[in-house]
C-alpha cells in the first residue's frame, strides 16, 4: 500500500490544484456578514458600557468632560436620600415580583395543564397584557386605583362610606401599585414559560407516579418542580433583569411620585442624564446597576456553561 | 487507476485527534466501505473527501488532481447523506436540478441530465412532488439522483441507508450495488452496518480511532482478521474468544487454557510463535458442527447447553466449556435443548489467534 | 344495587366509576381560574367602558358600570385633538410616527439578525462564538448604562434626534434576541442540507437565499410579531433619540394622559391608552401561538 502511494503521489503533485487559503480570507462572506454583530458587540455594548464606566469617575455636567474626581460621583450617589429611595424601591418591587410572578404564575401553569377545556382562551387571557406597553399598563392601573373614581368608589359604594385607598398619593405604599400594575402585565409570561417547561417534562413520570400511587400534589412538589429547575433559573434571570429595567411604567403610573417614594434606579439615571444635566451622577447610578446585573448573570452564565458542558462529556 | 488517494490525512478539532496521519488508496470504478463503530471517524473521513471539513495536515487527490483545498463543487464527486437532505420547498426536478443550475449550465443540458437520472432510479413519475410527499425510499432515491446528475467519478455515501426501515434497507442495497454495476464509477460508502459493508463493497476499510485497521476484501476481513478488534467487529453473534497461551510438545503447537487443549495443527501462523505466549483464541460460533456431523472435524470436545435462542432460519447456543463461554450457530433443525450436553467439533483452519497486543499470530 | 343484579355484581369494578364533570376538582380548578380570567379582564373592561362614557357620568358613577349612553366622543378627541402640553393635535402624530419607527425597523433589524443567525449555525469562524457571547450578555446590560454613549455616536453620525437614529438604535437593541432566534431556528435545520448544497456549489449568499429562507418563514412571522410589538411599545428610546418631531405614539400618549393641565378628561385618557394598545393588540390576537414562541424565544437556551 504505500508503495502505492509514492507512486501515485509523484503525478499528483504536479496538478496541484488551489492552495490553501488565508486564515482571513476563508469563509469570507461569513465574516462580511457578521459585521454588523461584530460593530454591535464591540461598538455598542461593550464600548458604550467602558465609556459610561470611565465617566463617571469624573464630574461632567451636561457635556462629557475628562475631570477625573474618582469616587466622588459615588460618594454623592450613596449618600443621596432619592438614591436610596430608589433602591430600596427597587427591592421591593423586585421581591414582591420575584415571588408573586413566579407563585402566580407556576400555580396558573399547573392549573392549565390539567387538560382544561377553553386552554388557549384562558391562555390568550392571561398573556394580553404583555402585548401592552408598559405605558399602556401604567395608565390603565393609575385610572383603576384612582382614589377618587377608580376602584376605592366602587368599595364606598357598596356600603363602607369612609372607605379610603388611595395607595397612589400615599408615600408608604405608592410602591406597591407598580408592583401590582408590574404582576398584571408580567404573570402571564411567566405562566407560559411555567406551561412551556411543564410541557417539556416526560410523560412517563406521570404514569409512573400514579401507578406507585403518588398523589398528584406531591408529584408537582417533589418531583415536577426539581425537574423544572432549569426553567425556574432562567425565568428568573428574565424577570430580575427585568426588574432592574423597570422606567415606562413608573413614569405613566406614578411619575416616581409622590415626592421620591417610587423612584427607582433606571429613572434615577435618565432623570440625572437629561433632565437634571447630571451625567457623572448618572454614570455612576447606572454603573452600579451594570454591576448588580452582572452579579446576577455571572453565576447564571456559570452555571449554564459548566452545565452545558457536562452534558457534552457525560 | 486510482481513483481517491489519501495521505497521510490528519484531522485534529482542538487538542481532539480525529483522524490520525491516515492513508487510503481507492481504485477506479471500486466500491470501498468505511465501516466502524460510532466515533471512529469515518464520516469525518467521508466529509474531508468531500471538502466539507477543512483538514489539519496530509493530502487528498481525486482522479489524479491535488484536491486538498478545493471547494467541495470542484472535488468531481457527489455525495448522498444519511437524512436525504433534499431541499423541501423544491420540487424532486428543482432538488435534481440545483447544482446544476448553480454551475450555469445550459437549459437543455440541465433537462437531459435530469431526466437520465429519472429514468435510471425510476423516479420519473415523482419529478413534479415536494420531498416532504414522498417515501423514506423515494426520497433516498432522489437523493442518489442529485448526485447521479453532477455526471463526476465519484459518489460519496453517508450512510445512506440507515434512516430506512430493514425490508426498504435491503432492497436499496440491491439496488446501489446494481447501479455500481451499471455506472461502474468510484464509490466511497460509510456505514456502521457490517452486513452492508460485506454486501457491497469490493473492498472494506475497517476504522477504529482515526486509523484504518484493515484495508482488505470482505472474505479476508472474514476469514483473516489482522487484529482482535476487526475479528470481533465483524460477524454476528460476535466471534469467541478464549484466553489462554501457546505451547509447543513433539512439534506440535498448541492452545492451552484451562480445562482445555486445542492442537492446532491446521492454523497457519503469520508469526513464528513462542513457547508459552499468552493469546487470545478467536472461533467464530457460525464455523462450529453440531451433532453427528462434529465427529468428521479435526478438534471435538464436549459443552454444555445453557440458552438456546431460535432465530428462524438458525439458532444460537449458548453453551459453556470447562467455565469458557462459547457461542454457536447452528440450523434451526437441531433440537438441541437448554442442558443438553452435546458434542461440538471445528477445524483449526478456520480459527483466528491473537497475542496480547491485538496483533494475529 | 338489586336482587337481580346480585350475580353480575361480581363481575362490576371494584369501586365507584370516578366522576367526570362535576367534581371538588373540577370547581376548584375552574374556580381559580376564572377569577383569576377576570382578574386580568378588568383592566381591559375599565378601559372599554370608561372609553364610552360622558366626563359626567364616570365622576358620578362606578368604574365597572357599563356606560348609561354610549359616546365615542373621547376616541375622536383622543385621535384628533387631545393636548400634549403643547400641541393639540390628539394621538394621530404619534401613531404616524410610531408607523415611521416601526416599518424601517423591523425590516432592518430582522434582515440583520436573521444573516447573522444563519452565519452563527452554519459558518462559524474564529471568534464567531465570543461575539454571539456577548451579544447574549448585551440583552441583559441595562440600557441605561449605554444611552449616553449612543448619544454621542448618533451625534457624530448625525442621526441624533432623528427617524434615522431610533431605527438605529432599534436595530442594535433588538438583534441579541432576534439573532438567538435565528440561531436557534438554523441550528434546529439539518446541518447535512447545508452540506448537500455546498456539493451542490452553492455559496453563504445563495444558500441563505435560496434553501434557508424558503423554508424559515414561520421564524421570520415570529420574529415579526416580536419586533413590531417590541417597537410599538417602546418609550425609552423614542423618548431619547427620535427627537420631539418623531415622539412615537407611547410617549405622545404619556404627554397627553400625565402633562395635561386642569380638568382630567378620564374618558379621553382611556380612549387613547385603548388606541395606543390596539396595534399589539390585534398582533396578539391573531398570532396566537407564534407570539407565545416569540416571548419564549428568550428562554429557548441557545
Amino acid at each position: 500500500m504505500s508503495n502505492n502511494l509514492t507512486n501515485q503521489q509523484a503525478p499528483a503533485s504536479e496538478a496541484t490544484g488551489r492552495q490553501r487559503r488565508h486564515p482571513l480570507l476563508r469563509n469570507l462572506s461569513a465574516k462580511i456578514a457578521a459585521i454588523p454583530m461584530v460593530l454591535v458587540t464591540l461598538v455598542g455594548f461593550v464600548g458604550c458600557s467602558v465609556w459610561s464606566i470611565v465617566y463617571s469617575f469624573t464630574s461632567s455636567k451636561s457635556l462629557p468632560r475628562e475631570t477625573f474626581v474618582g469616587l466622588k460621583q459615588y460618594d454623592r450617589l450613596f449618600d443621596s436620600s432619592r438614591w436610596q429611595a430608589s433602591v430600596e424601591n427597587v427591592a421591593i418591587y423586585g421581591v414582591c415580583s420575584l415571588v408573586f410572578s413566579l407563585g402566580v404564575g407556576f400555580l396558573l401553569a399547573v392549573a392549565m395543564d390539567q387538560k382544561i377545556r377553553f386552554e388557549n382562551t384562558f391562555r390568550t387571557i392571561f398573556l394580553y397584557p404583555f402585548a401592552l406597553s408598559f405605558i399602556v399598563t401604567g395608565l390603565v392601573w393609575q385610572w383603576l386605583l384612582n382614589g377618587d373614581f377608580g376602584i376605592a368608589q366602587v368599595i364606598r359604594d357598596i356600603g363602607f362610606t369612609n372607605f379610603e385607598f388611595n395607595i397612589l398619593s400615599d408615600r408608604e405604599y405608592s410602591i406597591y401599585a407598580i408592583v401590582i400594575a408590574g404582576l398584571w402585565q408580567g404573570t402571564g409570561f411567566v405562566m407560559a414559560l411555567m406551561l412551556a417547561g411543564l410541557r417539556g417534562i416526560d410523560q412517563d413520570i406521570w404514569k409512573a407516579a400514579r401507578v406507585d400511587g403518588i398523589p398528584a400534589w406531591r408529584t408537582y412538589l417533589f418531583i415536577v418542580i426539581p425537574m423544572m429547575k432549569p426553567v425556574f433559573i432562567t425565568t428568573l434571570v428574565i424577570i430580575a433583569s427585568g426588574i432592574v429595567k423597570v422606567f415606562d411604567l413608573v413614569v405613566a403610573l406614578t411619575d416616581g411620585g409622590p415626592g421620591v417614594s417610587s423612584e427607582l434606579p433606571a429613572k434615577y439615571v435618565y432623570d440625572w442624564m437629561f433632565g437634571r444635566g447630571n451625567l457623572g451622577q448618572a454614570l455612576a447610578a447606572s454603573t452600579v446597576m451594570l454591576s448588580t446585573v452582572l452579579i446576577i448573570l455571572i453565576p447564571w452564565a456559570y452555571l449554564e456553561y459548566s452545565q452545558k458542558k457536562d452534558a457534552t462529556h457525560g | 487507476m486510482t481513483s481517491v488517494a489519501i495521505s497521510d490525512l490528519s484531522l485534529s478539532f482542538g487538542p481532539v485527534e480525529v483522524l490520525k496521519s491516515l492513508n487510503l488508496e481507492v481504485e477506479e470504478g471500486e466500491f470501498v466501505v468505511l465501516l466502524g463503530p460510532s466515533g471512529c471517524g469515518k464520516s469525518t473521513l467521508l466529509n474531508c473527501i468531500a471538502g466539507l471539513l477543512d483538514v489539519t495536515a496530509g493530502q487528498i487527490f481525486i482522479d489524479g488532481k491535488n484536491v486538498t483545498w478545493e471547494e467541495p463543487k470542484d472535488r468531481g464527486i457527489g455525495m448522498v447523506f444519511q437524512s436525504y437532505a433534499l431541499y423541501p420547498q423544491m420540487s424532486v426536478e428543482k432538488n435534481l436540478s440545483f447544482g446544476l443550475r448553480v454551475a450555469g449550465l445550459p437549459k437543455n443540458e440541465i433537462i437531459e441530465r435530469v431526466s437520465r437520472a429519472a429514468e435510471i432510479l425510476q423516479i420519473e413519475p415523482l419529478l413534479k412532488r415536494k420531498p416532504g410527499a414522498l417515501s423514506g425510499g423515494q426520497r433516498q432515491r432522489v437523493a442518489i439522483g442529485r448526485a447521479l446528475v453532477r455526471d463526476v467519478n465519484v459518489f460519496l455515501f453517508d450512510e445512506p441507508l440507515s434512516n430506512l426501515d430493514a425490508k426498504l434497507r435491503t432492497d436499496l442495497r440491491v439496488e446501489l450495488k446494481r447501479l455500481h454495476q451499471r455506472l461502474g464509477n468510484t464509490m466511497i460508502y460509510v456505514t456502521h452496518d457490517q452486513i452492508e459493508a460485506l454486501t457491497l463493497a469490493d473492498r472494506i476499510a475497517i476504522m477504529k480511532d482515526g486509523l484504518i485497521q484493515q484495508f482488505d476484501s470482505p472474505s479476508n476481513i472474514y476469514n483473516n482478521p489482522h487484529n482482535r478488534f476487526v475479528a470481533g467487529f465483524i460477524g454476528s453473534p460476535g466471534m469467541n474468544f478464549l484466553q489462554g497461551a501457546l505451547v509447543s510438545e513433539a512439534g506440535q503447537w498448541f492452545f492451552n487454557a484451562e480445562g482445555l487443549r486445542v492442537p492446532l495443527s491446521d492454523y497457519r501462523f503469520v508469526h513464528p510463535p513462542q513457547e508459552g505466549q499468552a493469546v487470545e483464541f478467536g472461533l467464530r460460533p457460525e464455523h462450529i458442527v453440531v451433532g453427528d456431523a462434529s465427529t468428521t472435524q479435526p478438534v471435538t470436545m464436549q459443552v454444555d447447553t445453557e440458552l438456546v435462542e431460535p432465530m428462524g432460519a438458525d439458532t444460537v447456543l449458548w453453551t459453556n466449556v470447562a467455565g469458557h463461554a462459547l457461542t454457536i450457530r447452528t440450523d434451526s433443525e437441531s433440537n438441541v435443548k437448554t442442558g443438553d450436553n452435546i458434542n461440538i467439533g471445528f477445524n483449526t483452519a478456520r480459527v483466528s489467534i491473537f497475542s496480547e497486543n491485538g496483533e494475529r499470530v | 344495587m338489586d336482587n337481580t343484579l346480585s350475580n353480575t355484581a361480581l363481575t362490576e369494578p371494584h369501586g365507584p366509576r370516578p366522576k367526570r364533570l362535576i367534581s371538588t376538582r373540577n370547581i376548584v380548578l375552574y374556580g381559580f381560574l376564572i377569577v383569576a380570567a377576570l382578574y386580568w379582564l378588568l383592566p381591559l373592561y375599565v378601559m372599554i367602558i370608561t372609553s364610552l362614557k360622558g366626563l359626567p357620568e364616570i365622576r358620578m358613577g362606578n368604574v365597572f358600570s357599563p356606560p348609561v349612553e354610549i359616546t365615542f366622543a373621547p376616541w375622536a378627541k383622543a385621535w384628533d385633538s387631545a393636548c400634549t402640553g403643547l400641541y393639540c393635535e390628539g394621538l394621530k402624530v404619534g401613531f404616524w410616527n410610531s408607523v415611521k419607527i416601526l416599518i424601517p425597523s423591523t425590516i432592518i433589524s430582522i434582515t440583520i439578525a436573521s444573516v447573522n443567525g444563519y452565519a452563527l449555525s452554519f459558518w462559524r469562524f474564529k471568534g464567531s462564538e465570543i461575539f454571539f457571547t456577548i451579544l447574549l450578555f448585551g440583552a441583559f446590560i441595562p440600557y441605561q448604562v449605554m444611552l449616553y454613549p449612543l448619544v454621542i455616536i448618533l451625534r457624530e453620525l448625525h442621526l441624533f434626534s432623528s427617524l434615522g437614529g431610533v431605527v438605529l438604535i432599534h436595530t442594535i437593541f433588538g438583534m441579541p434576541i432576534l439573532t438567538l432566534l435565528f440561531r436557534n431556528y438554523f441550528a434546529s435545520v439539518p446541518e447535512e442540507l447545508f452540506k448537500a448544497a455546498r456539493v451542490d456549489g452553492a455559496g453563504f449568499w445563495r444558500i441563505f437565499l435560496q434553501i434557508m429562507l424558503p423554508m424559515s418563514l414561520p421564524i421570520f412571522v415570529v420574529a415579526i410579531i416580536l419586533q413590531v410589538t417590541g417597537i410599538w411599545n417602546d418609550f425609552l428610546f423614542g423618548i431619547i433619540y427620535a427627537g420631539t418631531h418623531n415622539f412615537p405614539m407611547t410617549v405622545q400618549l404619556n404627554n397627553i394622559v400625565n402633562s395635561t393641565q386642569g380638568v382630567k378628561e378620564y374618558n379621553v385618557n382611556m380612549a387613547a391608552t385603548l388606541l395606543t394598545g390596539l396595534l399589539p393588540l390585534i398582533v396578539y390576537f391573531i398570532s396566537g401561538k407564534l407570539f407565545v414562541r416569540g416571548i419564549a424565544a428568550g428562554a429557548v437556551k441557545g
